[in-house]
C-alpha cells in the first residue's frame, strides 16, 4: 500500500521510501519510518494531497505520495 | 553601530523567529544583503540588560541545514564558517512548543556545530492551550543548554530571554545528541586533518554541501570530492542515516520530557477553517474574491497617495525652475532627476499595499493554501503553486512581485514565474490603455450594463494573463530543470495577523525597491532626458531664435503658453529623441506608427506611463496628464501629413495597446530582474523575447484591423 492510494480520512504507518532523493527530504519533515500518516485533504483539483504527520500538516504531491510505502 | 556580542536567530519556517526579531530590535533594523547573493539580511540591534548591545541577525527560516533553496543555504555558511562577516557569538534557536519534533531536528544540527546555543521555547501560550506539557528544566538539562519560554507575539519571557542571552556561556555546553563520526568516520577525520576543522558535524556537512559553498577554496572542495570517492561516501545515504538517528535521540527526548493529553480526536480549528477554505467550490470562490479585493485595494487605496507624491514631486520640479538659475544643469536636476525620482516613488504606494497583502496572507497561513490549491493547475503551465502570488501582484506592479518568487525553492519554476510576470497588465499600463481606448472605443454600454471601454480594459486584463500562460508553458519546453521538481510543504495552523510584522515587510519592501530600482530608473531617466532635451548642432538654438522674431513675440504677449507649448513640441522634434524617433520609423511603420509616436515609444522606454505625457507633449498641449481630455481631443483630430486621414485608427491604436501589452518599457523591471537571477543574460533574454513577441503581436493586429 502507497500513501498516494490513501483516502482522506484514511491512515497508515510508514514503512519505507522507493526514492532515495525523496526520502531524504521526507524524513527531514518529520516523515520517518514508524510514523503515523493520516490523510487529511485532497486539493480541489485531485493533487497535490494534506497529510497530517508528526504532529503537523504536510502537503505533498501525489507522484511524491507514491514514494511512500505503507506498512 | 557597534556590537558587544553578535546573537544569530535560526528557527524553522512559521516559528515566530520574525515576531521575535521585531520584539528585540523594535525599530533598529537594517535589511541588506548577504555577500554575493540576493538574499534578505536583517539586522538589528538591542539592548541587553547589562548595558551591553547585541547584533541580532535574523536567519532565514529552514527545517534542516541541508538547504532546499538559496535562501536556506545561508544558515549554514553563516553559522558554520568563522571567517563569516556575520559569523555569531550566540546562537538563539526558536522551537514551536506546539510542534517540538520536527522543530528539534535544526537544534540538533546546530547544537553539533558547537557554537553557544540558547533555546527560545516559543508559542508557549498555545502549547498549554494545546495541552502539552513540557518539563522545561527537565528538557534543559538533556540538552546541556538554557532553555526560554516565551511567546513572542504576547512578548512573554522577552525580558528572560534577554537575561539568558547577556550570561550566556562563550564556550559550547550542549550535549551530543548523536554520534556524528559513526556515519562516516575515515572521511570526517581526514577532513578535519587536511581542511583543518575541527568540528566533526562541519567536516561532515562539508562532505555534503562542498560544491556550493562559497568560503571553500577549488583547491579544497575538489580534495573533498577526492576524499569522498576515496572512501565511497554517498550524499544522500548519509543524509538519511543521519536523520534517522537524530529523530532517534528527539523521540528519546520528548518521551521523557513532554507529555501530551491525548484527547479524542477533536477537530481542530484550522482543520474546520480548511473545509471551507479549500473546497472544491467555495476554495475557489474565496480564493477570487480575496484576489479580487486585494485588486481593488491596490488601486482605490493606492490612487490618493500616489497622487500626493506625483504632485509632490511637480511642485518640486517647479520650484526648482523657480528658485535656481535657467540652464542646463537645472533642468537636468528638475527634469531628469527629479522626474526620474518621481517616476520610482510614485509607485511606493502600490508596492506596500500588495506587500501588506502577502504578508497578511502568508502570516495567516492562507498563501500555503492557495499554493495548495493551484499547484496542479499551475504545474501545467510549466509554473508552481507558489508562483500565483507574484502573477496576481504583477496586476499592480512586477517590480515587487518579482521580489515575491523567492519563496519557490525550485529554480526553473522560479525562472518562468521571473520571466513571464511583467506580462501581466501592470497598473503604468493602465493610463496608456485608457489613453487609447477611450479614443477608439465607443463610451457606450451593451446589454444594458456593460460599458464598450470597460469591456475593452477587462479583454486586455484577461489577454495579459493568457499570453502570460502561454510563454509559461512555451518556456516549460525550453528551460532545462536543474533539479528535480518537488512539492513537500508544511501547511501551518492558521493564526491572526501580526500587524507589527505587516508594516515591517511594507517598509522593507519599499525601500529595497526605492534603492535597488531608483539607481536604474534615475541612470536611464538621466539619459533619456539629454536624448529629448539636446540636439545636433545649433538646432535647438534655431528654435530658441525663431521664437524670438516680433510675429511670436507678439503672440507671446497674448497667448504665453501655446507659444511655450510649441517650442517644446518643436524642441522634442528636433532633440535626439525626436531624430531617432524620424529613424526608427520604417521600422514602426509596418505596426501603424508614425515617427511621432516613435518618439514617445522612445521616451517611454523606463517607464510605460511617460507615453501619455509625451504625447501632450508632441501634440502640443499643457504637458498635464490631468488634461486627458485635452491630449484626447488633439490626438482625434490628428491627420497624416500626406494622406489627410486620421493618425489614430481603431488599427493604430489597437496595435499600440498590443505593443505596450508586450514590450518590457520598464527600467525597473529589468533592474530588478538583474538582481534577482544575478545575471544579465536573464533581463536581457526577457527584454528580447518581450519586444519581439510586442512587434509581431502589434504586426499582426494592425494589418487585421487596417
Amino acid at each position: 500500500m502507497r500513501l498516494s492510494q490513501l483516502k482522506v480520512g484514511e491512515k497508515g504507518t510508514v514503512k519505507e521510501f522507493t526514492d532515495l532523493e525523496m526520502s531524504v527530504k521526507l524524513m527531514e519533515m518529520g516523515c520517518l519510518p514508524g510514523e503515523e500518516i493520516k490523510v487529511e485533504r485532497i486539493a480541489p483539483m485531485g493533487d497535490p494531497i494534506a497529510v497530517n504527520v508528526a504532529g503537523y500538516q504536510l502537503s505533498l504531491r501525489k507522484r511524491e505520495a507514491s514514494t511512500i510505502i505503507l506498512q | 553601530m557597534k556590537a558587544d556580542i553578535r546573537v544569530a536567530l535560526v528557527g524553522n519556517p512559521n516559528t515566530g523567529k520574525s515576531t521575535l526579531f521585531n520584539v528585540l530590535t523594535g525599530l533598529n533594523q537594517k535589511i541588506g544583503n548577504f555577500p554575493g547573493v540576493t538574499v534578505d539580511k536583517k539586522v538589528g540591534y538591542s539592548s541587553l540588560p547589562d548595558g551591553r548591545t547585541a547584533e541580532i541577525v535574523d536567519l532565514p527560516g529552514t527545517y534542516s541545514l541541508y538547504p532546499k533553496s538559496r535562501d536556506e543555504s545561508i544558515v549554514f555558511s553563516v553559522l558554520a564558517d568563522k571567517a563569516n562577516e556575520l559569523s555569531p557569538d550566540l546562537v538563539v534557536v526558536i522551537l514551536d512548543a506546539t510542534n517540538l519534533k520536527r522543530n528539534l531536528l535544526l537544534y540538533t544540527q546546530v547544537a553539533d556545530l558547537k557554537i553557544p546555543v540558547v533555546v527560545a521555547l516559543n508559542m508557549m501560550d498555545m502549547a498549554k492551550k494545546a495541552d502539552i506539557d513540557i518539563n522545561v528544566d527537565a528538557f534543559a538539562q538533556k540538552l546541556g543548554v538554557p532553555v526560554v519560554p516565551i511567546s513572542a507575539r504576547k512578548t512573554e519571557g522577552i525580558d528572560q530571554l534577554k537575561q539568558t542571552i547577556t550570561f550566556a556561556n562563550k564556550v559550547a555546553l550542549q550535549q551530543d545528541s548523536i554520534d556524528v563520526e559513526a556515519i562516516a568516520p575515515q572521511l570526517i577525520a581526514r577532513i578535519r586533518q587536511d581542511i583543518k576543522v575541527d568540528n566533526a558535524y562541519f567536516a561532515l556537512q562539508l562532505a555534503h554541501q562542498h560544491e556550493t559553498l562559497t568560503f571553500l577554496s577549488k583547491e579544497q572542495s575538489d580534495h573533498i570530492e577526492e576524499l569522498e570517492k576515496e572512501y565511497d561516501f554517498h550524499s544522500q545515504k548519509a543524509q538519511g542515516a543521519e536523520t534517522i538517528a537524530r529523530y532517534n535521540f528527539i523521540n528519546d527526548l520528548l518521551y521523557d520530557t513532554v507529555t501530551q493529553k491525548i484527547t479524542a480526536e477533536d477537530e481542530s480549528l484550522s482543520n474546520r477553517i480548511d473545509k471551507v477554505l479549500t473546497h472544491r467550490v467555495f476554495g475557489f470562490i474565496i480564493f477570487f474574491a480575496i484576489l479580487l479585493f486585494m485588486f481593488q485595494a491596490i488601486f482605490a487605496w493606492s490612487k490618493y497617495p500616489m497622487e500626493l507624491i506625483s504632485d509632490g514631486f511637480v511642485l518640486a520640479q517647479t520650484a526648482l525652475h523657480h528658485y535656481l538659475p535657467a540652464g542646463p544643469l537645472t533642468n537636468l536636476l528638475a527634469d531628469g532627476i527629479v522626474a526620474g525620482l518621481s517616476g520610482v516613488m510614485v509607485f511606493i504606494p502600490q508596492i506596500a499595499i500588495l506587500f501588506a497583502f502577502i504578508s497578511i496572507l502568508e502570516d495567516t497561513g492562507y498563501m500555503s493554501r492557495v499554493t495548495f490549491m493551484m499547484d496542479k493547475i499551475m504545474r501545467k503551465v510549466g509554473l508552481n503553486g507558489k508562483s500565483v502570488v507574484p502573477l496576481i501582484g504583477g496586476f499592480a506592479c512586477a517590480v515587487p512581485s518579482i521580489m515575491s518568487t523567492r519563496t519557490i525553492e525550485n529554480w526553473k519554476d522560479r525562472m518562468i514565474t521571473i520571466m513571464v510576470t511583467p506580462l501581466v497588465t501592470c497598473s503604468a499600463r493602465l493610463p496608456v490603455y485608457t489613453l487609447l481606448i477611450s479614443l477608439v472605443v465607443p463610451n457606450k454600454n451593451v446589454w444594458w450594463i456593460f460599458n464598450m471601454q470597460g469591456l475593452a480594459l477587462t479583454a486586455m486584463y484577461v489577454f495579459s494573463l493568457i499570453s502570460a500562460v502561454v510563454v509559461a508553458w512555451v518556456m516549460k519546453h525550453l528551460l532545462r530543470a536543474r533539479e528535480r521538481g518537488y512539492f513537500i510543504m508544511e501547511l501551518p495552523v492558521y493564526r491572526m495577523p501580526r500587524w507589527n510584522n505587516v508594516l515591517h515587510t511594507m517598509y522593507d519592501r519599499a525601500k529595497t525597491f526605492v534603492i535597488q530600482a531608483g539607481k536604474v530608473i534615475i541612470a536611464v531617466s538621466v539619459i533619456l532626458w539629454v536624448l529629448a532635451s539636446f540636439g545636433p548642432g545649433k538646432r535647438m538654438d534655431n528654435i530658441e531664435q525663431k521664437y524670438q522674431q516680433p510675429q511670436y513675440v507678439a503672440l507671446q504677449k497674448s497667448a504665453p503658453d501655446s507659444v511655450s507649448r510649441l517650442i517644446a513640441s518643436e524642441k522634442l522634434e528636433n532633440s535626439y529623441a525626436g531624430m531617432l524617433g524620424h529613424v526608427i520609423e520604417p521600422v514602426i511603420k509596418p505596426l501603424g506608427f508614425d515617427w511621432k509616436i516613435g518618439i514617445a515609444l522612445i521616451t517611454s522606454f523606463a517607464a510605460r506611463e511617460v507615453f501619455v505625457g509625451t504625447m501632450a507633449t508632441m501634440y502640443s498641449v499643457n504637458g498635464d496628464a490631468e488634461k486627458m481630455e485635452s491630449v484626447q481631443a488633439k490626438m482625434r483630430n490628428a491627420r497624416n501629413a500626406q494622406t489627410g486621414q486620421p493618425v489614430f485608427t481603431l488599427a493604430v491604436a489597437m496595435s499600440l495597446m498590443m505593443f505596450y501589452a508586450f514590450a518590457m518599457q520598464c527600467a525597473s523591471t529589468v533592474a530588478v530582474v538583474y538582481r534577482e537571477t544575478k545575471n544579465w543574460r536573464w533581463p536581457a533574454a526577457q527584454f528580447a523575447y518581450m519586444t519581439g513577441l510586442a512587434y509581431l503581436a502589434s504586426l499582426i493586429t494592425y494589418h487585421l484591423l487596417k
